[in-house]
C-alpha cells in the first residue's frame, strides 16, 4: 500500500515527539492519579481523631507521708500502683506487657500477678514469671500545688528513678 | 387458558423475562443466562459434582450461613445503638424483651460460628481434593481473602455486645496490632479512633462490621462463585477426575 505512506506523517516524527493525544492521555491519567493519591491520604487523615474525649492520664494518688516503705495502693480505673520502695516513691503501669489485661496486687505474696494468662512481676516491676516479654513500665510521679503526689499514666521513666519528696 | 399461561403472557411478565417456557435447551440456557443472580453458574453441570460426597457442599453451607448472618445481622441492627453504654442494655433488650430477639441473636451467633468452621473444612476439602491448583490457583487465593474477611467480620463482631468478654478480646487484640513493627501504634490508634477501647472503638467496628467487611465480602464471594464457572466448574476428588475423559 505505497499511496498510505505519509498519509499519517513521517513515522520518525512520531516516535521522537508527543502527540497531541497521547499529551492530553498522559495529562488526564496524570490528573486521575493526583487524585487518587490526593483522596487517599485525606481519607486517612479523616479518619484520625483530632480530639479524644478520653479520661485524663492523670490523677491524685495522695499524700507522700501515706507510702511508707512496702505500701503499694492499686488504682483500677487508671491502671496503676503506686508503690513506698526502700528509697523512695515509685508508680507502675497495671497494664501486663503481655496482652494488656489489668494486673493486681497479691498483699499475701509481695507480688503482682496477672489474672489472664498467669504472668507475675515483684514490686519493681520485673517480671518473674511469663508469658509477659517486658517488666511492667514506671510512670511519671510529680507533686501538685498541695504537695500531693500526682501519677501520670501516659507518661513512661527510666526505671529505678524513685521520687523523693 | 390457565392462570398461569395468562400470567406468562401479560406484558410485564414478558418484560422481566423475555425466554420462553417450552423445553428446549436454548430456554433452559436463557434461564442462567438472562438472570443477574444465577448468570454466575454455568448453564450446565456434571450430575456427579451435585453429589454430596464430591464436595460435602461445604462452600453452599458457608453461603448459606452467610445469607442467614446477613438476614439476621440486618433485624438485629433495628434494635442496636453503637454506643456506650446503650450498646450492653440494647443486647440484654434483644435478649429479654424483644419477641423472638434472642432466637435472633442465637441465630447469628451460631451462624458465624458456622460459618468460619465450614469455610475452614471447605479450604481443606480444596486443599485435599488438589482443587487450589491450576486454572484455579486465582480462586483459592479469593478463598483467602474470604476466609480473612470471615475472620475480621466475626472480630469486629465480637466487641458489639459491649460486655466484659468484648471488652478485653478487643483490648488484646488490639495490642497484638500495636506490636507491628513501625506502624503498630499507628494502627491500633486508627482500629480505636483513639488510645484506649471505648466509644469511637465501638463505632468504628459496627461500621466496620455493618458495611465495610460484608460489601467487600458479598462482592468477593460473587467472584468466587464465578470462577467456579470460568475454571471449569467444580473439582471434586481427583481420583474421580482422571477416570472421566
Amino acid at each position: 500500500m505505497p499511496e498510505l505512506e505519509g498519509m499519517f506523517g513521517p513515522e520518525v516524527e512520531e516516535e521522537e515527539t508527543l502527540g497531541r493525544r497521547d499529551f492530553f492521555t498522559q495529562i488526564g491519567v496524570g490528573a486521575c492519579a493526583v487524585v487518587a493519591v490526593a483522596s487517599g491520604i485525606v481519607t486517612l487523615d479523616y479518619l484520625e481523631p483530632k480530639v479524644l474525649f478520653e479520661p485524663s492520664t492523670t490523677y491524685v494518688a495522695g499524700s507522700p507521708l501515706d507510702f511508707a516503705p512496702g505500701v503499694v495502693v492499686p488504682n483500677q480505673e487508671k491502671k496503676a500502683f503506686v508503690i513506698g520502695g526502700a528509697n523512695g516513691i515509685y508508680a507502675l503501669s497495671a497494664v501486663c506487657t503481655h496482652l494488656g489485661c489489668i494486673t493486681r496486687y497479691k498483699s499475701d505474696e509481695s507480688a503482682i500477678a496477672c489474672p489472664c494468662h498467669g504472668s507475675r512481676f515483684d514490686l519493681e516491676g520485673n517480671v518473674t514469671h511469663g508469658p509477659a516479654p517486658r517488666p511492667l513500665p514506671w510512670l511519671d510521679v510529680s507533686q501538685d500545688a498541695n504537695g500531693n503526689l500526682v501519677v501520670d499514666t501516659g507518661i513512661v521513666i527510666a526505671r529505678g528513678k524513685v521520687f523523693r519528696p | 387458558m390457565t392462570v398461569g399461561e395468562w400470567v406468562r403472557n401479560t406484558s410485564v411478565y414478558r418484560s422481566v423475562i423475555r425466554h420462553g417456557v417450552a423445553p428446549t435447551n436454548r430456554n433452559r440456557s436463557l434461564i442462567i443466562f438472562e438472570n443477574l443472580f444465577l448468570h454466575v453458574h454455568p448453564v450446565k453441570v456434571r450430575e456427579k459434582t451435585l453429589r454430596f460426597t464430591h464436595t460435602f457442599w461445604l462452600g453452599g453451607i458457608t453461603l448459606a450461613s452467610t445469607i442467614i448472618l446477613v438476614a439476621t445481622g440486618i433485624l438485629l441492627m433495628f434494635y442496636y445503638h453503637p454506643s456506650v453504654p446503650q450498646a450492653y442494655r440494647d443486647m440484654k433488650e434483644l435478649q429479654y424483651v424483644v419477641d423472638n430477639g434472642v432466637f435472633l441473636r442465637n441465630l447469628h451467633r451460631w451462624s458465624a460460628h458456622l460459618m468460619v468452621f465450614s469455610a475452614f473444612l471447605h479450604m481443606l476439602r480444596v486443599f485435599y481434593h488438589r482443587a487450589y491448583r491450576p486454572p484455579r490457583q486465582f480462586n483459592w487465593v479469593v478463598g483467602v481473602v474470604l476466609l480473612l474477611l470471615t475472620l475480621l467480620l466475626s472480630y469486629t463482631g465480637y466487641l458489639l455486645p459491649w460486655d466484659q468478654l468484648a471488652f478485653w478480646g478487643v483490648s488484646v487484640g488490639t495490642n497484638m496490632a500495636k506490636q507491628a513493627p513501625l506502624i503498630g501504634e499507628r494502627v491500633r490508634f486508627f482500629l480505636l479512633g483513639g488510645n484506649i477501647v471505648s466509644e469511637n472503638a465501638l463505632l468504628r467496628f459496627y461500621v466496620l462490621h455493618c458495611v465495610v467487611l460484608p460489601v467487600a465480602l458479598l462482592l468477593l464471594i460473587s467472584v468466587h462463585i464465578w470462577r467456579v464457572r470460568k475454571d471449569g466448574g467444580v473439582q471434586g476428588p481427583p481420583d474421580d477426575e482422571r477416570r472421566s475423559p
